[in-house]
């Protein structure tokens, strides 16, 4: 076998990697829509005045937070279909990704909310404005820039978090570099480009997340320009 | 078959696989330590160089992701001609992996040690090095261990991965056990379990507990 870097061969895969490098795009982008609006949930449980469902809410999140994302992956994809439910492995990565990562924007979303001010509801509480009123129009448009840097750094996360989705047979990026390296028994160029299309892709991710986290900062006053 | 006929009969297997999981998340847990100290520091050199070769690694490994970074460690090194162990890469890949992580944590925890402090040691005519040694390192401790805890059963998490590499950890045995009988609720759910509790009642405890002592040695939180 010939040592080195085959850039013949390497320009020959490109184009079935740039088809894949799609897929793992639509496949980060689905889950964190998914996980955006589980957060939601999880937020809500963490509010509601109940004690019980609190506690519940708060052992979920933990057990889902301190297990790894592969296993559930397994087991949602192997354990659904026990149940009569068969789901594609597209699906299942989807909903898992989602469920993860819900967690930790739940997370996220509550050092938002807790990050405005009290003073801000007293106040309202003071204008004798409605619940709906004081979240729609004070409180929430506080809390989401706080809230933005995080957010996009999950984002982030779930891009690099996007590989194990190959394990459930997901045909993303390193699913077709692991499809390509296995027929041509080549691994050296599949692999680094993946790696290098991923440094394409989050780098500029990343600094855009920096960068806005600054401006949030500045827009705050926490730090001058 | 029951919960517990299964427990009995593939128990010993988990176990065994929970003692090589254990296993690689000390080795790289000393290796992210160790890695995360010397390129955090090497941030904050003045010389460009130094400062430059830090960040291009932190940059390369928070870019990349860890399992690309695994198999490239697993099945790429052996081209250069160099062959590791699956243990062996696994541990190093995530050690890699984390330590950049955790050197941004070191970086800020620097950072974040009052300059007074800088400035009495150096009046104080300290040397640099005793300054960063008996001045600023033990104070960092308080600040980067809360984040790096969290960094810490993140590394749990990924301890997992190694799987993949035929290490035959945990999540290799569950697997295992789950291609043989199909009994896959319960293989993956007892692996889930022994995550869990080796997350919450054995690692989380033991950081809570460096956390507090480290509060403790710099005079702050109860004695």
């Amino acid at each position: 076998m010939e040592m080195g870097f085959r850039w013949d061969f390497a320009y020959e895969i490109l184009p079935n990697m740039l088809w894949a490098t799609l897929n793992t795009i639509i496949a980060a982008g689905v889950g964190y829509a998914i996980a955006l609006v589980v957060g939601l949930f999880f937020l809500l449980g963490q509010r509601t005045p109940s004690k019980i469902i609190n506690g519940i809410n708060r052992e979920i999140v933990e057990f889902i937070r301190s297990t790894p994302l592969l296993i559930q992956l397994f087991f949602v994809y192997f354990v659904l279909p026990q149940f009569g439910i068969t789901l594609s492995a597209w699906l299942c990565g989807m909903i898992t990704i989602g469920l993860h990562f819900g967690t930790y924007l739940s997370e996220v979303y509550r050092g938002a909310l807790e990050g405005v001010s009290k003073a801000q509801w007293e106040a309202c509480r003071a204008l004798n404005f409605s619940t709906t009123y004081t979240y729609r129009k004070i409180v929430l448009p506080q809390a989401f820039p706080i809230a933005i840097p995080g957010m996009g750094n999950y984002l982030v996360g779930i891009f690099k978090d996007t590989p194990l989705l190959s394990t459930i047979g997901v045909a993303e990026l390193f699913h077709a570099a692991t499809a390509v390296g296995g027929y041509n028994y080549r691994y050296l160029e599949p692999y680094t480009m993946v790696g290098i299309i991923f440094l394409i892709l989050s780098i500029p991710a990343a600094m855009w997340v920096r960068k806005l986290e600054r401006t949030v900062n500045v827009a705050q006053g926490k730090i001058k320009q | 078959m029951s919960y517990f006929a299964f427990l009995a009969e593939h128990g010993t297997t988990l176990l065994l696989g929970t003692v090589t999981t254990i296993k690689v998340l000390i080795c790289s847990m000393i290796l992210y330590v160790i890695i995360s100290m010397i390129f955090g520091l090497m941030r904050l050199s003045k010389n460009l160089i130094i400062q430059g070769i830090a960040t291009v690694y932190i940059e390369f490994f928070r870019g990349t992701s860890l399992l690309v970074q695994l198999f490239w460690v697993y099945y790429v090194l052996p081209f250069f001609g160099l062959s590791l162990e699956a243990f062996v890469a696994g541990v190093v890949a995530l050690g890699m992996n984390f330590g950049a992580y955790g050197a941004e944590i070191v970086r800020g925890g620097i950072l974040a040690v009052p300059k007074g402090q800088w400035e009495a040691a150096h009046a104080l005519n300290f040397s640099p090095a005793k300054r960063i040694k008996r001045i600023i390192i033990p104070q960092i401790f308080p600040i980067i261990l809360p984040p790096a805890a969290n960094l810490t059963v993140e590394l749990l998490k990924a301890t997992a991965l190694v799987a993949l590499v035929t290490v035959v950890d945990l999540t290799f045995e569950a697997k295992q056990i789950n291609s043989i009988t199909w009994l896959s609720a319960q293989c993956f759910g007892t692996a889930l379990l022994i995550y869990y509790i080796i997350a919450r009642f054995a690692l989380v405890p033991f950081l809570r507990w460096l956390e507090v002592l480290a509060a403790r040695k710099v005079g702050r939180g109860k004695a």
